[in-house]
């Protein structure tokens, strides 16, 4: 069986599955909506995983599943060498976030990274510690200020309602994903104008790691040929 | 294959010739606080270092490297003058896949003396270079201490040093930062509009025009940056010349005895380089007095600038031909690193570590 994950509720999964209806393969729950259990339709030997969608990098890199459905941003984030255990099969248009970092509206003095790194500076002699910025990317973050040579800064760790930090007195400026920007707007925060640390948008990802036997490989071409793909080397 | 009892045999040997040359074995713990490492090395550690947490200490770090340990245990209860040799497993995380080692052993040798600097650098380097000798190494040599000299002499305002200070070690944001002084690299335009808007109104007055005050850096901390910047756009660019010799000094590459010429030229252009020079001068007598040829050792003015340590003067490494291994051996001077951890106190000290897993591949063990 060739076990494809996808987002298991929500806004997601919703558009998940309208991007395989329009291309001739239904998905669909199973049981009432709060089963984690679905189906597909139309096509033989495809098995639907229902899943977080913060655990979809983890089982393809595990190769317990053979495609699945997750953010740019969460497989980059997620996994080391992410490109050495994953292949993109397609950008599916929908999801679109940027990864960036914001401070307070009311730092005039801070516009760009450079202006970051010497506020920090100023702020670890005069409080003691290193700037603190919150976050759930940290290696996205890390490797872009380390490569921009941003020294004294430390990231917090945040799971959530991250704009909220700064308020909190926990974290000085935050690194996030935003859409909009109106969340960030609300919480009197900006985003430095050369911060864009990546653009990310819900993709269809296969696994390397997974077990491609002859039967799964012969229903990955069928599907990929049903969506248009091209079939990757294996 | 090299078997880990080979690797050990290699490191007991190397170990024994570094006791052999006065030196004393010490211990370090394999788990340390975290907070120290990152206090020093900053975030990018985290990324290098693998992090743990214990329930009563906090966060804990696999020991990545023994020169924390060795100059903390140093700086609490050591001799003055002492030497000092290590062995034991260190710590890394790779993040990419590949054969890179996440856990090796290395051998160390560290002096701590305030006698003759250039003497113990050269001495360092000569023993490493002596129990390497039959490898056909590489060696590779900078001096960050000229360097930091330059900077330091730079006809510009003391706020424009530190911040080139601060960054020796991150080549990159160095290189930009020298640029805009040296007016090579234009000014971004949200500094320039930001500067326009503060020519008309007090940074007050701006930070309350931008909205409602949130976070920890309070509005004097923001007002002060903000007087900084006016200062700044106030500062003349480095002038060309003086610019120039910056800009050569960080690609200077030579042997080591060119080198040593060529910064004698460049010294009456840059004068406060001149004790820096000397040093490195007198260093290379003292490696030529230890059987080292300077006539062809390389010398590099940047070297170690990206090694993720505070080396602040001599440094050092030993390479293989295949440009893929990491250095079989490396090392340098960090006095500085002795003054943080110290507190208060401080203490010149030079050192290196050999990585005997490299050894034993490249004698076909």
């Amino acid at each position: 069986m060739l076990k494809i994950g996808v987002p298991s509720k929500g806004r997601l999964q919703e558009l998940t599955f309208q991007w395989f209806g329009n291309h001739g393969v239904t998905m669909r729950q199973t049981g009432n909506d709060r089963e984690y259990s679905g189906a597909v339709d139309g096509i033989d030997g495809v098995e639907l995983v229902l899943l977080s969608a913060g655990e979809i990098p983890r089982e393809l890199s595990a190769g317990r599943i053979h495609l699945g459905v997750t953010g740019t941003d969460l497989i980059r984030d997620k996994l080391a060498d992410w490109d050495r255990q994953v292949t993109s099969l397609a950008p599916l248009g929908f999801g679109h976030a940027d990864l960036i970092i914001a401070v307070p509206a009311v730092w005039i003095d801070v516009d760009t990274v450079d202006d970051l790194d010497a506020a920090a500076s100023a702020f670890r002699a005069a409080h003691g510690f290193r700037l603190r910025i919150a976050t759930k990317y940290h290696r996205l973050v890390r490797d872009f200020l380390t490569a921009q040579g941003v020294a004294d800064y430390q990231l917090v760790d945040s799971q959530g309602a991250t704009e909220g930090t700064i308020r909190n007195l926990t974290a000085e400026a935050v690194a996030d994903i935003t859409s909009s920007g109106e969340t960030l707007r609300a919480n009197h925060l900006k985003i430095l104008s050369d911060a864009l640390i990546l653009q990310s948008q819900a993709e269809l990802f296969l696994s390397r790691q997974a077990d491609w036997d002859a039967a799964t490989r012969s229903t990955l071409t069928d599907l990929l040929r049903r969506l248009s793909l091209p079939v990757p080397a294996l | 294959m090299t078997t880990k009892s080979a690797i050990r045999a290699q490191a007991e040997t190397l170990f024994a010739a570094f006791r052999a040359a006065g030196a004393v074995p010490v211990d370090a713990d394999i788990l340390l606080p975290a907070e120290t490492l990152l206090d020093l090395y900053g975030e990018d550690i985290r990324a290098r270092a693998y992090v743990t947490s214990d329930p009563l200490r906090g966060e804990m770090m696999l020991r990545p490297d023994f020169t924390v340990p060795v100059v903390q245990a140093h700086m609490a209860h050591g001799a003055d003058p002492a030497r000092y040799c290590y062995m034991g497993e260190v710590f890394r995380k790779q993040d990419h896949l590949g054969p890179r080692a996440s856990e090796y052993l290395q051998v160390g040798f560290e002096v701590f003396d305030r006698a003759a600097p250039e003497l113990a650098d050269a001495q360092v380097f000569a023993l490493f270079a002596r129990l390497l000798s039959d490898l056909t190494l590489r060696p590779a040599t900078g001096d960050i201490g000229i360097l930091m000299a330059a900077v330091r002499g730079l006809s510009t305002t003391d706020r424009r040093k530190a911040a080139l200070l601060r960054h020796i070690w991150r080549p990159k944001r160095f290189r930009a930062l020298l640029d805009r002084f040296a007016g090579r690299a234009p000014m971004p335009e949200a500094r320039i509009t930001l500067l326009d808007r503060l020519a008309q109104d007090t940074p007050e007055a701006l930070i309350a025009a931008a909205g409602t005050f949130t976070g920890l850096r309070a509005p004097e901390e923001i007002a002060a940056r903000a007087a900084a910047l006016i200062e700044d756009s106030a500062t003349a660019p480095i002038a060309a010349p003086e610019a120039a010799l910056l800009y050569d000094l960080l690609s200077l590459e030579a042997p080591a005895q060119a080198a040593l010429t060529h910064l004698r030229g460049i010294t009456p252009l840059l004068p406060a380089i001149a004790p820096a020079v000397e040093r490195f001068a007198t260093r290379l007598e003292a490696l030529n007095a230890n059987g080292i040829d300077t006539m062809t050792l390389p010398f590099q003015a940047s070297h170690g600038r990206t090694s993720l340590e505070y080396y602040d003067g001599f440094v050092f490494s030993f390479h293989a031909a295949d440009p893929t291994l990491p250095p079989v051996a490396s090392g340098g001077r960090y006095d500085a690193l002795t003054a943080v951890l110290g507190q208060g106190r401080s203490i010149p000290a030079v050192g290196g570590v050999i990585r005997p897993g490299l050894v034993t591949a490249l004698r076909g063990g």
